[in-house]
Formats: structure tokens, C-alpha cells, sequence
């Protein structure tokens, strides 16, 4: 504590930059950023309400906004990030109960929770396409 | 008195450092289950509000069982919400300082982002069509 040039050069335990990524790792800090970016795309649903509720010219710039090229790439996104974290998080509360632990059931309910993301996003476009 | 296995130093020392129990763990996992539900909802609505004019929006989402559901929807998303970036804020953040500030403003961005979205549902429920602008 008292020399602090001898605490920065303190070894640190072995991290990121030792480990070859895992499919587990990848897929625990993938559960993390799909719920960040699922906060920002929450926001942009509720700032569609918000004009909803506010009238037709402000409406007109959000809806507007959101239907453009960029904003559907980001809803497709959302929605992407959605079902990735949704199914992440039916795995956490799987493993919660203990079950399912071990490397290999760990790995196999991650390629089934990509692949069901994947599935369910192209699902819900085709069904947008087709209420239109 | 139920039956507890807690020793009395446990007991006289509460929850350790941590100064909690399970109750950010229960509320994580109850609001989990319940996005889970609402999400699905939220997309139904979604797939058939998405791409209509304003009239026809305003007056799917004015129905009460719809504009019920998205509030409740809104409701257990942002309590979601504030639990998953407080933990993000509690992991990275070590600035004390810093670190309070940002908790302090997770929560109160999110009751502010609740109002904004349950007072637009309201609105929307039982509010007049804005004529013109």
C-alpha cells in the first residue's frame, strides 16, 4: 500500500488476454451485451409510443425514422438481440435449478439457443412482411 | 418463529458486506420470467402495429386489453432493465464516487422512461387523436 509504483506492477491473475475464447465465455459476455443493447432498443420502442401519444407530425418523424433503412436494421437487430437474450436467459434459469451443468449439455443448449434465435428472428420478419 | 440454522454471529452481522440477501436474485429471475411472457406479447402487438398510419396505430393500441399489456409490458422491462444495468454499473464501475452517481441515475432514468411510457399508454387509451400538428 505504501509504495504505489510496486502496486501497479502487481501480476495480475491470468484474463482475457490468456485464454482462447470458449463457447461459453463468448455466449456469457453475449447474454451482457444483448441485454445492454436491449435497454437502448426498449428506449426506442417507448420513444414509438411516446410520439404515438403525442400526434400525427411527430408520429410521422419517429414511425418515419424507425421504418427507414437504418432504423429497421437496428430493429432487425433488437429483435435478434431479443430472442438472443431471451433464450440466454431460459439457459440461466435451467442452470439456476442446477441442471444441465456440465460442459458438454452447456455447449449443446448454446449452438440450440444460436441457432432458435437465428430461426425465431427470420420467423418474426416473415410474419411483420406478411401483416402488411 | 421459523426455524433458522443462522448461528448468532451471522445473525448479529447480517448479510456480510454485501449488506443484502437474495432479493435482487428473486427480483432478477421474477421480472426474467415475466419478460419472457410480455416480450412475446409486446411482439404480437408489434407485428400488427408496425407499418400502419397514425389513425389505425392509435386505435389498435387504444384498445384496453392491448394498451393494459403494454403498460405491464412497459412495467416489467424497465424493472428489468434497472436491475441488469445496475449490475453492469456494480461490475465495472469502481469509483465509488462514480459508481453511486451512476446507480443513482440508472434508477431514476428508469422510473423517468416508466412515466414517460405509461402516461404516452394512457394517453393513447383514453386521450382525444391530436387534430392537424
Amino acid at each position: 500500500m505504501a509504495n504505489p509504483d510496486l502496486r501497479e506492477r502487481r501480476p495480475l491473475s491470468p484474463h482475457l488476454q490468456i485464454y482462447r475464447p470458449r463457447l461459453t465465455m463468448v455466449m456469457s459476455i453475449m447474454h451482457r451485451i444483448t441485454g445492454a443493447a436491449l435497454y437502448f432498443a426498449t428506449l426506442l420502442a417507448i420513444w414509438w409510443l411516446v410520439a404515438l401519444a403525442s400526434g400525427p407530425a411527430y408520429f410521422s418523424f419517429v414511425d418515419g425514422l424507425l421504418g427507414s433503412w437504418v432504423g429497421l436494421a437496428v430493429l432487425v437487430a433488437a429483435l435478434y438481440a431479443l430472442f438472443h437474450h431471451m433464450l440466454g436467459g431460459i439457459r440461466h434459469l435451467i442452470w439456476d435449478n442446477a441442471q444441465a451443468l456440465s460442459i458438454a449439455s452447456a455447449n449443446r443448449m448454446n449452438l440450440l439457443s444460436l441457432a432458435l434465435s437465428a430461426a425465431l428472428t427470420v420467423l418474426v420478419i416473415i410474419a411483420a412482411i406478411a401483416a402488411n | 418463529m421459523a426455524r433458522t440454522f443462522a448461528t448468532p454471529l451471522r445473525r448479529a452481522k447480517g448479510a456480510g458486506s454485501s449488506h443484502e440477501g437474495v432479493g435482487h436474485f428473486r427480483s432478477q429471475r421474477l421480472t426474467a420470467i415475466a419478460s419472457i411472457v410480455m416480450a412475446i406479447l409486446a411482439l404480437l402487438v408489434a407485428i400488427f402495429v408496425g407499418g400502419r398510419d397514425y389513425a389505425e396505430a392509435r386505435q389498435l393500441l387504444a384498445h384496453p386489453i392491448i394498451a393494459g399489456t403494454m403498460a405491464l409490458a412497459v412495467g416489467v422491462f424497465v424493472w428489468h432493465m434497472i436491475i441488469g444495468m445496475q449490475v453492469i454499473i456494480e461490475d465495472y464501475v469502481h469509483n465509488p464516487v462514480i459508481k453511486l452517481s451512476l446507480l443513482i441515475a440508472n434508477l431514476l432514468f428508469g422510473l423517468l422512461v416508466f412515466a414517460l411510457a405509461a402516461v404516452s399508454i394512457a394517453v393513447i387509451a383514453v386521450g382525444h387523436v391530436p387534430s392537424g400538428a
